[in-house]
């Protein structure tokens, strides 16, 4: 029986390798004999794999029925909130569902701008050409200046800060402590985090220091001020945890009272955007979100809610 | 015959769709990328270093320099290492040990860059910034992880041209009383420079194109590294920061930095195709 099956994959074997040999030999002279054949085929498997792309990409934000989806897309620092609120809202409304997309402030106001999604989430303030969209303020977010716990610096001045994201001030001994180099840590350039950063201390003119070191999100600057007693850097208050000192800036101390009150000076905005919010899902889904619900939802997650 | 017609033209279907993919690739980086070399102008974007793409200052000489700067440091580590060690397993070793020890350094080449990134990050930069000075995340981290990603490069590429080294080269030179040091020096190792050249070039461009491993340990720092313990953005680390906040210009010039790394990596792959074939 074994046997049997052995010889038969054998002559199978023999037949495939037969066939292979010819199949190379075929190819290669239809390489070299009808070259313009070939480019043809190739011309229209471009097009076709084209395609295939485009379709992929239309598709990340279809919409199934009209109005049964609503697609949120933008900034990551409003995500994961946008993700909380979404379920919730799903689970009270199980006919509709909402896709929460990142991709940043910039890309989720361009798709609300295009319509490829209903709402853009921004943790950015609009600029000149984008204040045609509609603009929802969801909810404030504080940003703290962190430094390592050892660190035994409790205050900055807005000044100071300015001073040493800028690279003037560059070393702790100008600080009465010990001399050692600051090492600054800030965000990518486009983050959400940075650009509200740089709107609020560096102003219309400094710059952030090219000797900065730069990371990717809120999370790997907390690690590396956790880690390094020299350091310092910005990150969301909503994540400021026990590993790291929050700074006071100009002797206000983050907490949602001052962020609310707007006496602690570097607050910003989320927002949501749209084209045009007409009366369906997507208004529900934003009155949702400003309701007292909505709102303390937001504010279990870290933020401060923006209606009273 | 009608069968083999049919799978004769999907393999043929197969063969062109890769080379099509490959040449989509290519169009889409330039299409998207030339614009901003054609806006900002050539010069200013290779050779300024000031990189503020929401100001309109896109110039990415800094990071051309990391990049060499960062490549080199990670050759200088993991070439000798990784040659000495292709000559102990290709010359020096019982095949028992042969057997054991390649497969397993192969298994280097299986681990994800992440992991060594994040090994980088909990362990070497500690060091470093303790014992060393500076931030810790730095050109001489990014060089020691990139010096052992590339050590089953080097290492499998170098033991294949020694193994190309007939023996009756190593029997003369054994034969005119020769130790077998200097013949491994002297006759196998010149015999099989253009292989381990290679070895080393195309080791060179997986480290050049390394990008998780870098962006964790290097620290991504906009200014031109003045020494080994300073941070530093390599090509790679800039595109990936960067592309998921990008749009208009600055997306256009992640895509220029990509024509540049995709030169750079044409260029090695280019000179150790031609210098295998001299042989």
């Amino acid at each position: 029986m074994r046997l049997k099956r052995r010889v038969r994959s054998m002559r199978g074997f023999v037949r495939l390798n037969m066939s292979r040999t010819y199949i190379y030999r075929k190819a290669l002279r239809i390489h070299f004999s009808s070259y313009s054949a070939c480019r043809t085929v190739a011309i229209q498997w471009l097009g076709l794999l084209l395609l295939c792309c485009l379709a992929v990409v239309s598709l990340g934000c279809r919409k199934e029925k009209a109005g049964d989806t609503i697609c949120i897309a933008g900034s990551t620092s409003v995500q994961p909130f946008a993700e909380k609120l979404a379920e919730t809202y799903m689970h009270t409304h199980p006919l509709i569902r909402i896709d929460v997309q990142g991709g940043g402030s910039s890309a989720g106001i361009f798709a609300a701008q295009q319509g490829a999604a209903d709402l853009g989430a921004s943790s950015r303030e609009l600029t000149a050409q984008e204040k045609d969209l509609v603009e929802i303020p969801i909810a404030f977010d504080g940003i703290a200046v962190i430094v390592n716990k050892k660190n035994p610096l409790n205050n900055l001045k807005l000044s100071q800060i300015r001073q040493i994201f800028q690279g003037d001030i560059t070393d702790w001994g100008d600080f009465n402590l010990p001399p050692h180099p600051i090492h600054i840590i800030t965000r990518e350039e486009g983050s959400g985090t940075r650009n509200a950063f740089e709107e609020l201390v560096m102003g219309k003119h400094a710059e952030i220091t090219p000797i900065a070191l730069v990371q990717d999100s809120n999370g790997s600057v907390r690690e590396i001020v956790a880690d390094d007693p020299y350091a310092i850097g910005y990150i969301s208050m909503g994540l400021v945890d026990p590993r790291v000192k929050a700074l006071a800036v100009d002797e206000v101390y983050p907490t949602r009272q001052s962020v609310k009150t707007h006496t602690y000076k570097l607050v910003r905005r989320f927002l949501l955007v749209a084209r045009e919010l007409k009366p369906g899902p997507c208004q529900d889904f934003v009155n949702f979100i400003l309701s007292a619900k909505g709102q303390s939802l937001l504010e279990a997650e870290g933020l401060v809610g923006v209606e009273d | 015959m009608k069968k083999e017609l049919f799978i004769e033209r999907i393999l043929l279907f197969l063969a062109l769709s890769s080379i099509g993919s490959l040449l989509i690739i290519t169009v889409f980086i330039f299409w998207e990328g030339v614009p901003l070399i054609a806006h900002t102008g050539l010069k200013n974007f290779l050779l300024s270093s000031h990189w503020a793409p929401t100001r309109g200052h896109f110039g990415i000489f800094a990071m051309i320099v990391s990049s060499i700067f960062v490549t080199l440091g990670a050759l200088v580590l993991g070439v000798p290492l990784g040659l000495a060690c292709a000559i102990v397993l290709a010359e020096f070793s019982p095949d028992r040990v042969k057997t054991i020890l390649k497969p397993t350094l192969e298994l280097l080449a299986g681990i994800p860059s992440v992991v060594y990134g994040f090994l980088g990050v909990v362990w070497l930069v500690p060091l470093i910034r303790d014992y060393l000075g500076g931030p810790g995340l730095s050109v001489l981290a990014g060089s020691v992880i990139l010096g052992i990603m590339i050590l089953p490069t080097v290492i499998s590429i170098s033991i294949d041209a020694l193994n190309a080294v007939p023996d009756l080269y190593r029997d003369g030179s054994i034969a005119l009383g020769a130790t077998n040091w200097q013949t491994v020096r002297r006759v196998v190792l010149p015999a099989a420079s253009s292989g381990i050249i290679t070895a080393i070039i195309l080791g060179m461009g997986r480290a050049i194109g390394e990008t998780m491993a870098v962006i964790m340990v290097a620290g991504n720092a906009l200014k031109i590294p003045t020494s080994i313990l300073d941070p530093a953005r390599t090509l790679t680390a800039n595109i990936a920061l960067e592309l998921g906040y990008a749009s208009g210009r600055h997306r256009e010039a992640l895509f220029a930095t990509g024509i540049v790394l995709f030169i750079i990596i044409m260029i090695l792959n280019f000179s150790a195709t031609i210098i295998t074939r001299r042989r």
